[in-house]
C-alpha cells in the first residue's frame, strides 16, 4: 500500500518533468534549472565521498608496498602480486572464504524458513493467547544481545559445539523476532479466501504455507535472506568467542587476524591488508547489486513500519 | 470444576475450529517458542543470576556475591572511561546521522529519477563488512599519509594523528560511523516520498518559504521515521563493538595505550571482561546495567517523542 502511494506520487512528479525536458529549454524557469544543477552537483560530491574509499582500497591493493598512500588512483605500475603474497603469508585465506560462504548461506536459509513458519502462524491462525505471544516476541526484539551472550556461549559450549561453525548459524533455526515481525506484515496482506479454498480441497496447513503463502511472499523472503546473508558475513562477535582453530575462521574473523598478523598489520604491509579487505568486501558488493531492490525496499519498509 | 467451566458462556469465545487451530499454531510456532525459552528467556535469567556471582568458567567453585559486582562496576575506573567514550560518540553520532541523513535525503528528493543512482551510491558503504570498515579506516585515518590527512593538508588544515592522539581518536571514529549513514538516508528518503505534494503546493500559494515548508510540513510528516532512526541508532551507538575492536584491540601491538583507552567502549570492555579475563559474573552485571540504561533511554525517547511524532492515521 505504501509502495503504491510512492509509485503514484513519483509518477505524478516525474511526468511534468519529462514533459518539460521534451519542450524547449526556454520554457523551464532558469531558476529551477540552476537549483537542480546545484543539487545534482552536491549529490555528485557526496557520492564521491561515499564511493571513493572503495576505489581507493582496490587501488591500494594493486600498488607496490611503497606506494600504498600515493595520490594516483590508477596505480602505476599496476601490480597483482599482493594477492598471491597474501595467500602465501596467510595460506588459510581461501578456507576462510569457504567457511564464510557456508556459514552465511546456512544462516540465511535457516532463518528465512523458520521465521516464515512462525510469521505465518501469527498471521493466519486465530488462537487463544496469540496477541500475548506476539507481544512477547516484539518485546524480545528490544533485548540487547549482550544480556544473553554469556549464557548462550555457555550453552553451546556445554553441548560440545565450542570451536565448531555450528553456533555461528544454528541459532537461526529458531526464527528471529525482527524477521518474524517483517514477514508477518506480508502474510497479513494475503487474502484469507486464498487459504479457505485450499482448506476445502483438504490441503494441510503445512502444505498451504509452503505451496501458497511462501511463493506469494517471495520478495519479502528475499529481503530476509539477503539481510541475514550480510549479517552473518559481517559478524565478528560470534567467530571471536566460539572459534579458536584458525582453520575454522570466517572472512571477517580472518580479516581481523590479518590486521593482527605481525607480518602484515604489525609490519605495516598495508597493501596486503588492502587486498584482504577487498576480498572480504567484494562478495557483499556483488550480493548488493544482485539484490539491490530488496535491500532498499527492506530498509525503507522497516523504517516506515517501525 | 473444569467440567462445569466448560459450560460457562465465557468459554464459548473460542470455537472448536480455533481450538483445533491452536494445535497447528503451536506446531508452527514451535521453533520460536523453543528458541525463546532456550536462547532468550533462559539466558536472561541465567545471566541475571550470574551477575550476583563470581562465576569464572575456568574455576570450579562459584560464590554468591550479592550486589558486590554491581558496586564494583559502578566504582570501576575503566567502566567510567568506557561510559564517557560511549556517550561522547553517541552524542555526536546520533544527532549527526539525523542532520546529515535528512540533508542527503532532501537532496535526493529534489532530483527526480536520478535519485535512484545516488541512493545506491550512498548505501554502498553499508555493505562493507564491519571489520573491513575498520581495516579501511586504519588506512584512511593514517596520521602521516592517510587519504583524510592528505586532503586536510591539501586545503591547509591541520592533520591530526587520528589513531594515536588521544583527543582525535573519537572524532575519527564518528567520521567512520558517519560513512555508513546510507541506511538512515534510505529510510528518510522513503518517508519524504510519502509526504503529500498538495500540501507543499497549498503552502506555496500562502507564501511559505522553503524553510517554513521544511519545518511545518516535511518534519511533521517524517517524524515517525526520524523517531525510528533515533531509537535504532542510539541503541546501536551504545553497543558499538566490531569496527572499534577491529581497529584498536586484539593482538596488535601497534596501537598506543592512549588510543586504546580513548577507544575503550562499553561493550568492548564487557567483551574483555567476559571472554579474555573470564570474569563472567562481573561481565553479566555490566550487561544488565547496559540493559537498564538502554530501556531507560528508550522510555525517555518514547515519552518525549510522543509530543512531536505525528502518525498518518491519527
Amino acid at each position: 500500500m505504501a509502495t503504491d502511494q510512492t509509485a503514484q506520487t513519483g509518477a505524478a512528479r516525474s511526468t511534468p518533468r519529462r514533459g518539460a525536458a521534451a519542450v524547449a529549454l526556454g520554457q523551464v524557469p532558469l531558476r529551477t534549472l540552476v537549483s537542480r544543477a546545484v543539487y545534482v552537483a552536491l549529490l555528485i560530491g557526496f557520492t564521491i565521498l561515499f564511493v571513493y574509499p572503495f576505489v581507493w582500497l582496490i587501488s591500494a591493493s594493486l600498488k607496490p608496498g611503497a606506494e600504498v598512500f600515493s595520490r594516483d588512483i590508477i596505480p602505476d605500475p599496476i601490480v597483482f602480486e599482493n594477492y598471491p603474497r597474501l595467500f602465501e603469508l596467510v595460506p588459510r585465506f581461501p578456507q576462510w572464504a569457504y567457511n564464510s560462504v557456508v556459514v552465511s548461506l546456512l544462516a540465511a536459509s535457516t532463518v528465512t524458513v523458520s521465521s516464515a513458519l512462525v510469521a505465518f502462524a501469527f498471521a493466519y491462525f486465530r488462537f487463544p493467547g496469540r496477541n500475548v505471544l506476539f507481544g512477547v516476541l516484539l518485546a524480545s526484539m528490544m533485548l540487547p544481545g549482550v544480556v544473553t551472550m554469556i549464557p548462550t556461549f555457555l550453552i553451546w559450549d556445554a553441548l560440545g559445539f565450542y570451536d565448531t561453525l555450528t553456533p555461528l548459524w544454528a541459532g537461526n533455526l529458531f526464527a528471529s523476532p525482527f524477521y518474524v515481525f517483517l514477514l508477518r506484515q506480508f502474510f497479513l496482506g494475503l487474502p484469507r479466501e486464498l487459504f479457505e479454498a485450499a482448506r476445502v480441497d483438504g490441503a494441510s496447513y503445512l502444505r498451504m504455507w509452503w505451496t501458497i503463502a511462501m511463493p506469494l511472499t517471495r520478495p519479502a523472503l528475499i529481503v530476509v535472506f539477503v539481510f541475514e546473508l550480510k549479517a552473518a558475513w559481517t559478524d565478528l562477535f560470534k567467530p571471536l568467542i566460539f572459534l579458536r582453530d584458525q582453520g575454522l575462521f570466517t572472512l571477517s574473523r580472518g580479516l581481523k587476524a590479518v590486521i593482527d598478523n605481525p607480518a602484515i598489520g604489525g609490519a605495516k604491509e598495508w597493501e596486503l591488508l588492502a587486498a584482504a579487505g577487498v576480498i572480504t568486501t567484494i562478495p557483499m558488493i556483488i550480493v548488493f547489486f544482485l539484490g539491490q531492490r530488496y535491500f532498499i525496499e527492506g530498509i525503507a519498509t522497516t523504517g516506515s513500519k517501525g | 470444576m473444569t467440567a462445569q467451566a466448560d459450560h460457562l458462556p465465557g468459554k464459548g469465545r473460542w470455537s472448536a475450529l480455533q481450538r483445533r487451530e491452536l494445535g497447528w499454531a503451536l506446531l508452527f510456532l514451535a521453533p520460536w517458542i523453543f528458541g525463546f525459552i532456550v536462547f532468550t528467556a533462559g539466558p536472561m535469567l541465567w545471566s541475571f543470576y550470574l551477575s550476583f556471582t563470581n562465576y569464572d568458567p575456568l574455576v570450579e567453585s562459584v560464590d554468591f556475591l550479592g550486589l558486590r559486582n554491581y558496586e564494583r562496576v559502578l566504582d570501576d575506573r575503566r567502566v567510567h572511561q568506557s561510559l564517557i567514550n560511549t556517550v561522547f560518540v553517541a552524542v555526536l553520532y546520533v544527532p549527526g546521522t539525523i542532520v546529515v541523513g535528512l540533508f542527503l535525503a532532501s537532496l535526493l528528493n529534489r532530483v527526480g529519477r536520478a535519485a535512484g543512482f545516488f541512493r545506491t551510491a550512498f548505501y554502498l558503504p553499508n555493505m562493507t563488512p564491519a571489520v573491513a570498515v575498520g581495516a579501511l579506516f586504519l588506512l584512511l585515518l593514517n596520521g602521516q599519509q592517510g587519504l583524510i590527512n592528505q586532503s586536510l593538508r591539501g586545503v591547509g588544515l591541520p592533520a591530526p594523528f587520528w589513531l594515536e592522539e588521544g583527543p582525535w581518536v573519537k572524532p575519527g571514529i564518528v567520521l567512520m560511523l558517519l560513512w555508513s549513514i546510507g541506511g538512515t538516508v534510505v529510510i528518510y528518503f522513503a518517508a519524504l516520498r510519502n509526504v503529500p505534494v498538495e500540501q507543499y503546493e497549498a503552502s506555496r500559494l500562502d507564501g511559505a518559504t522553503a524553510w517554513q515548508q521544511f519545518l511545518h510540513i516535511t518534519i511533521p510528516h517524517i517524524s515517525g521515521a526520524i523517531f525510528f532512526t533515533l531509537i535504532i541508532n542510539t541503541i546501536y551507538a551504545l553497543q558499538l563493538f566490531t569496527e572499534i575492536y577491529a581497529m584498536f584491540f586484539g593482538q596488535q601491538q601497534a596501537q598506543s595505550a592512549a588510543a586504546q583507552s580513548e577507544a575503550l567502549f562499553y561493550v568492548v570492555y564487557l567483551f574483555q571482561q567476559a571472554f579474555q579475563n573470564f570474569n563472567m559474573g562481573y561481565a553479566s552485571a555490566m550487561a544488565w546495567l547496559l540493559f537498564v540504561v538502554i530501556v531507560a533511554i528508550t522510555i525517555i525517547q518514547v515519552r518525549v517523542s510522543r509530543r512531536f511524532v505525528y502518525y498518518e492515521g491519527e
